[in-house]
């Protein structure tokens, strides 16, 4: 099905089934314990053997040598795998340093061997008697010192490297009111609960790997290519996924290993990443440096804004797109944004949770609370004098929707903004100084092609099958929701398989595109599905109407599980986009609250309530759009007052590799957290009028953490993370 | 982690005596460090003997009115103890200001008094450290050492002590109790119990090879405000970058000991002498030889600071 | 190896295993009880956490040697999703959960901790060591933070265990 024209009134519409919060129906296996992730596939395939991959000692350089001989004959080991012994391999499309180093090191901790044994104790102690000569080379991983020798990079997903309208510089020169700063956000962690996982097992040239993916085409398909086999020798199975936040979008290092492994073990091969390993062998957010510059009149309109970000990356790797957003954020007549790429050894950066928006809305929405005190305005009246209903770089495409004044609004009320005294550090509640902080949420509705298959059975079940994933998302609830709606029967009658390459290839789960997609090609598939059981059953297709389990036409009514007869009905299609997303811009908006108190003895931040108001599509269930967003809300304070990669220039790694170095936010760190959807539907959008909502959660929440800590203290940290040493000497002396 | 056989203890001095048979063997008893350590290689023992089933659980009063606090009394049960509670306040607190519910339920009071350092360069087992490979030097002096130590510190380590409850204790006046080898049992002021790294800091403890903690006594009720300030960026669940522990007397006078800041436990009496003149007089003593790194220097005044809080939250 | 023999859920299990087997490994790997979750396997996340004669443990830093005799309970002795135990169901109620893999660990965790408050046994937020304990949102918060949720559930998982716990959180 091609979507090229606004939706109509369709199925959907009804909201029988769809639009309601219901509970997810993965659930009950969930909070049991009874759903399978990838590690724990006893079921699969039997004699699987135990993988421990071991991670290179250094930044850059070369092994010179591995002494295999005492890890061979350690008991238990059944095969060792180098970049020697493992076969000519390829790289995956979506990968820049490759997944198995040697003897080249691209980056610490990069993967140079698995050890295979029969258990997982003889596979870990035998890792520890492989020998590896380093040859250690000389590596960047300074960010700061690497800037200056920073390239344009090449366009890519992100848009263009610059782009320029009107004159920034002379415009910012004449503005009255001027605001010229420079932000750093530092390199962050997925810190998903579960480890990268795989189970590997051939038959024959035939390879299945039981995974923890969010994209199964991508990841199954560079696999073959690294593999160098054809993609239709791989199957790759990921039906529960612990937690992926873009660190399992790609093929990483324990897929392959596992793989590998198998070959050369002859037997089924199962692997982890472990903890301490996953923070620099893996992918992350990769940090920046902003630099931003408003000119405004003195009533607050932005005249000029210019964003410019450098971040670095390994060879082949991209640049953080941190000034995207600021492209369409706020109205400006004269804009200029420009992002330069370092070259640097660290770990390969790549997606993180809203990448590009999230670092860049940490910076550009202090920016304009700076801007807003400098003009002695309301920040939340300032956004609302800058709104813009047009791409201001490209002004004949209207948003397609665009309520962030209503949220601004709405959430100010709702927050008690107007209790908000502008004078910073004036509030004090006990021994803690106390601010309220506001930022705006933006981020991009994408658009892409996503296929299912529906079958109708004869006990009227519909099965819905696509090789989209639930990484906590609620895909399998919505999927359902979507197919019962359509379909006319109730939720129970709905079965949902995901995460299968042998299943109709959908978007996958990654840059919030995932539940519109995902719906709207389950949708496609049922619209056919529809057309199909009518055609059986000799009904004109337009006026069928499928309703509490029949499917009628005027004075004709049949039960489905009748329709479908002994061998089902099976229908498979795929939503494609036409021009809208072109024609339309397509975005999602929010507004974040924070009210934060701030020891006055020792600087300590604590968050005590947080708000979040978004409009973002039809929301196709409440429940769990809105954990999506309170768990980016908790994602975002954690990247303003503790996630911190901390590298290490020396060695060049990022030292504090585990969940107890690399601190995330822990339940005493979090108040409740509140949460409105705006009412919106967006016929733009897809049949499903809805849009992205995970990643527009975590965009701006650091910032409004941020502009909390400077109401309530008067500091103005610009360094994120906020710590408190970074508060401490500017601190009012303790009586 | 390495093979190893186990045995589980029948007595304390059948304990000692399998402790000190070899230098890779090691006690085991809430193991929540050891194992943690040992799945990384930085402990490699070859012989574990579990000390679980010794009778050292029991929480007793002193005839000099004190308490005799096993060696394997969980810190949950330590901190809930009705009279820890009500009578050394600032030790309920500082265990209870420590890891989580879980690991509380399982580490015990002389595994935590000999918890090693957190460093991450400790950690990591392919960049240098003299704790974990003597001779191979400090990563951490120059690197990344926001966590680390800000006074009595050496050119060979820079490391912390992480426990919160051994600074209560040696706030307390607290006295280790051990068995050795050969039967002996021996009395040590926990201030004499943890070391400076000096040019050894793989040597923790003055402990003797083999030698087994038994328990912990603590002196007869002192009263006094009792706190424990543990100050840290996240809001539990982790390690302090600065914790003060203080028992404070109606006249002014009383005890401080300091937290995330030493290779021990961080008291110096002197400073004690201090207390009635203000935090600012107890920390000038405190750190009088302080030589912080550019990450951690932020501890000195943190540290006063948080003192000031305390004395103040202290006098009402 | 080493022999060893305890219950779990209610079932007596004698093994047979290599000494360094941690008892979570030996739960998931060796009686295929996988409800029970390797995060980070050094007692940083809490995911493993199950109950211990009563008690709940990181199931990652002990050796299943050393449990000769225990009494171990964990998410799958709990209840099953057509009998949830009340918290198991509140979690769902309250979508106290997302991608679902803390979600064992939290669980056991919380059914500890309604016990231990009961039991009286105070925490870091507990304003007065000596006065009786209420299971405030402040004390659940505190108590709950060894088992993270990176998915942040957080606000969603405090309104299940209060819910459970009989009081608003």
């Amino acid at each position: 099905m091609r979507f090229e024209h606004p939706a109509t009134f369709n199925p959907i519409d009804q909201l029988k089934v769809v639009g309601h919060p219901t509970s997810r129906i993965d659930g009950p296996k969930k909070t049991t314990g009874t759903a399978p992730y990838a590690y724990e596939r006893h079921d699969v395939v039997a004699n699987q053997a135990y993988g421990y991959v071991i991670g290179s000692a250094i930044g850059k350089g070369r092994i010179k040598a591995i002494d295999l001989a005492a890890a061979s004959d350690a008991p238990g080991v059944l095969a060792i795998v180098t970049a020697e012994n493992a076969g000519k391999l390829d790289k995956g499309e979506r990968n820049a340093a490759p997944l198995l180093g040697g003897p080249e090191i691209a980056h610490y901790h990069q993967a140079v061997a698995v050890v295979v044994a029969e258990t997982f104790e003889q596979a870990r102690a035998a890792a520890q008697l492989v020998r590896i000569d380093y040859a250690k080379g000389e590596g960047k991983f300074d960010l700061a010192a690497a800037a200056d020798g920073a390239i344009t990079p090449k366009p890519s997903f992100g848009g263009p490297a610059d782009t320029a309208v009107g004159e920034f510089g002379s415009a910012f020169a004449a503005a009255p009111v001027q605001l010229d700063a420079r932000y750093t956000t530092p390199d962050q962690g997925h810190a998903m609960m579960e480890p990268h996982a795989s189970i590997a097992a051939w038959d024959g040239d035939k390879l299945t790997v039981w995974t923890s993916n969010q994209m199964i085409a991508w990841g199954a398909g560079d696999l073959a290519k690294t593999l160098r086999i054809p993609k239709d020798k791989v199957r790759m199975v990921s039906p529960y996924i612990g937690g992926g936040f873009g660190g399992k979008l790609f093929l990483r290092a324990d897929v392959l290993l596992a793989a590998l492994g198998a070959r050369a073990a002859k037997r089924p091969v199962k692997i982890a990443l472990q903890r301490p390993l996953m923070f620099n062998n893996t992918t992350h957010r990769p940090a920046t440096i902003q630099r931003i510059r408003i000119g405004a009149e003195r009533d607050g309109k932005i005249t000029a804004i210019g964003h410019e970000s450098w971040s670095g990356n390994v060879k082949d790797g991209e640049a953080e797109t941190a000034v995207s957003q600021t492209r369409l954020l706020y109205a400006g007549a004269n804009r200029m944004t420009a992002m330069r790429l370092a070259a640097l050894d660290l770990p390969e950066g790549n997606a993180m949770r809203a990448p590009g928006e999230a670092s860049g809305m940490m910076a550009l929405e202090i920016a304009i609370d700076e801007l807003a005190e400098k003009l002695g305005m309301d920040p939340v009246a300032l956004r609302i004098v800058n709104d813009t209903q047009v791409d201001p770089e490209h002004p004949e495409r209207r948003f397609s929707q665009r309520q962030l004044v209503r949220c601004l609004s709405d959430g100010a009320a709702r927050f008690g903004w107007s209790r908000r005294n502008a004078e910073p550090g004036k509030l004090r509640d006990g021994r803690f100084l106390v601010g309220m902080g506001v930022a705006a949420a933006f981020r991009n509705n994408l658009l892409t092609k996503s296929a299912a298959r529906v079958r109708l059975d004869q006990q009227g079940t519909v099965t819905v099958e696509t090789d989209m994933t639930d990484i906590g998302t609620g895909s399998y609830t919505i999927i359902a929701q979507t197919a019962a709606e359509m379909m006319g029967v109730p939720l129970e009658k709905v079965a949902v398989h995901l995460g299968d390459s042998d299943f109709p290839v959908s978007c996958g789960s990654g840059g919030q595109w995932g539940g519109n997609n995902s719906t709207a090609g389950v949708y496609a598939a049922c619209i056919k599905l529809r057309e199909a059981i009518a055609q059986k059953l000799g009904f004109n297709s337009a006026e069928a109407e499928f309703t509490d389990g029949l499917v009628r036409a005027g004075n004709r009514s049949v039960p489905l599980a009748q329709a479908a007869g002994r061998d089902g009905i099976v229908a498979e299609d795929a939503i494609e986009y036409g021009d809208l997303a072109k024609t339309y811009q397509q975005s999602t908006f929010g507004a974040h609250f924070v009210e934060v108190g701030v020891d006055a003895d020792t600087a300590e931040i604590r968050v005590r309530r947080m708000l979040a108001v978004c409009a973002a599509g039809r929301i196709l269930n409440p429940k769990a759009a809105r954990s999506q967003v309170i768990g980016a809300m908790t994602m975002g304070v954690g990247a303003a007052l503790m996630e911190d990669l901390v590298v290490d220039k020396r060695h060049g790694l990022f030292i504090n590799h585990d969940l107890a170095g690399y601190e995330v936010p822990v339940h005493a760190d979090i108040p409740h957290q509140e949460m409105i959807f705006l009412d919106e539907t967006d016929p733009m959008s897809s049949p499903m009028k809805a849009k992205g909502v995970a990643e527009l959660g975590i965009c701006g929440v650091a910032a409004a953490v941020a502009n909390a800590v400077y109401n309530a203290t008067g500091i103005r940290v610009r360094d994120y993370p906020i710590t408190l040493d970074k508060l401490l000497d500017k601190m009012p002396e303790v009586g | 982690m390495k093979s190893f056989s186990y045995e589980r203890a029948t007595s304390p001095a059948a304990a000692a005596a399998a402790g000190a048979r070899d230098a890779n063997t090691r006690f085991i008893a809430g193991g929540t460090n050891l194992l943690d350590l040992m799945k990384l290689e930085i402990e490699t023992p070859t012989h574990l003997v579990d000390v679980n089933g010794l009778a050292l659980d029991r929480i007793e009063e002193t005839p000099e009115g004190g308490l005799r606090i096993g060696a394997l009394v969980r810190n949950t049960d330590l901190a809930a103890d009705a009279r820890v509670r009500r009578d050394y306040g600032v030790l309920s607190r500082a265990l209870l200001a420590g890891a989580s519910g879980q690991l509380r339920n399982k580490a015990t009071t002389a595994g935590n008094i000999l918890q090693r350092t957190r460093c991450p360069y400790f950690y990591d087992t392919n960049l240098p450290c003299n704790k974990r490979k003597p001779g191979s030097g400090c990563a951490a002096i120059g690197g990344f050492s926001r966590q680390h130590a800000v006074i009595g510190a050496s050119e060979a380590c820079i490391a912390t002590h992480p426990s919160d409850m051994a600074v209560a204790m040696r706030a307390l006046d607290a006295t280790v109790e051990t068995v050795r080898p050969d039967g002996a049992t021996r009395s040590i002021p926990i201030a004499e119990l943890h070391r400076l790294p000096g040019d050894s800091p793989e040597i923790e403890t003055t402990l003797a090879s083999g030698e087994l903690i038994t328990a912990v006594t603590l002196p007869k009720p002192v009263g006094g405000t009792q706190a424990y300030r543990k100050v840290r960026d996240r809001a539990s669940y982790a390690f302090a970058l600065v914790s003060v522990a203080a028992i404070v007397q109606r006249d002014g006078t009383g005890s401080v000991a300091l937290g995330g800041v030493a290779h021990k436990p961080w008291r110096v009496e002197a400073a004690d002498a201090e207390l009635p003149r203000g935090a600012k007089a107890v920390t000038a003593r405190l750190f009088a030889d302080a030589k912080p790194t550019k990450d951690n220097a932020f501890k000195l005044p943190l540290a006063e600071r948080t003192l000031a809080a305390v004395l103040r939250e202290a006098r009402g | 190896m080493a022999k060893v023999s305890f219950d779990v859920n209610g079932e007596t299990h004698q093994l047979e295993l290599d000494t360094r087997t941690t008892l979570l490994d030996a739960l998931r790997e060796h009686l295929h009880l996988t409800g029970t979750k390797k995060g980070s396997d050094h007692g940083q996340c809490g995911a493993c956490t199950v109950i211990v004669d009563g008690r709940r443990i990181n199931s990652c830093l002990t050796l299943a040697v050393m449990h000769e005799g225990d009494e171990i309970t964990t998410i799958e002795g709990l209840g099953t999703p057509d009998g949830m135990h009340p918290m198991q169901a509140a979690f769902v109620k309250h979508d106290g959960y997302q991608c679902g893999y803390c979600t064992p660990g939290q669980i056991c965790s919380a059914v500890a901790v309604v016990d231990e408050v009961r039991a009286g046994i105070p925490s870091h937020v507990t304003a007065d060591l000596t006065a009786p304990l209420r299971l405030t949102n402040a004390e659940l918060r505190e108590r709950m933070s060894g088992n993270i949720c990176r998915c942040g559930a957080y606000s969603n998982i405090a309104d299940a265990i209060g819910e459970v716990a009989g009081r608003s959180a």
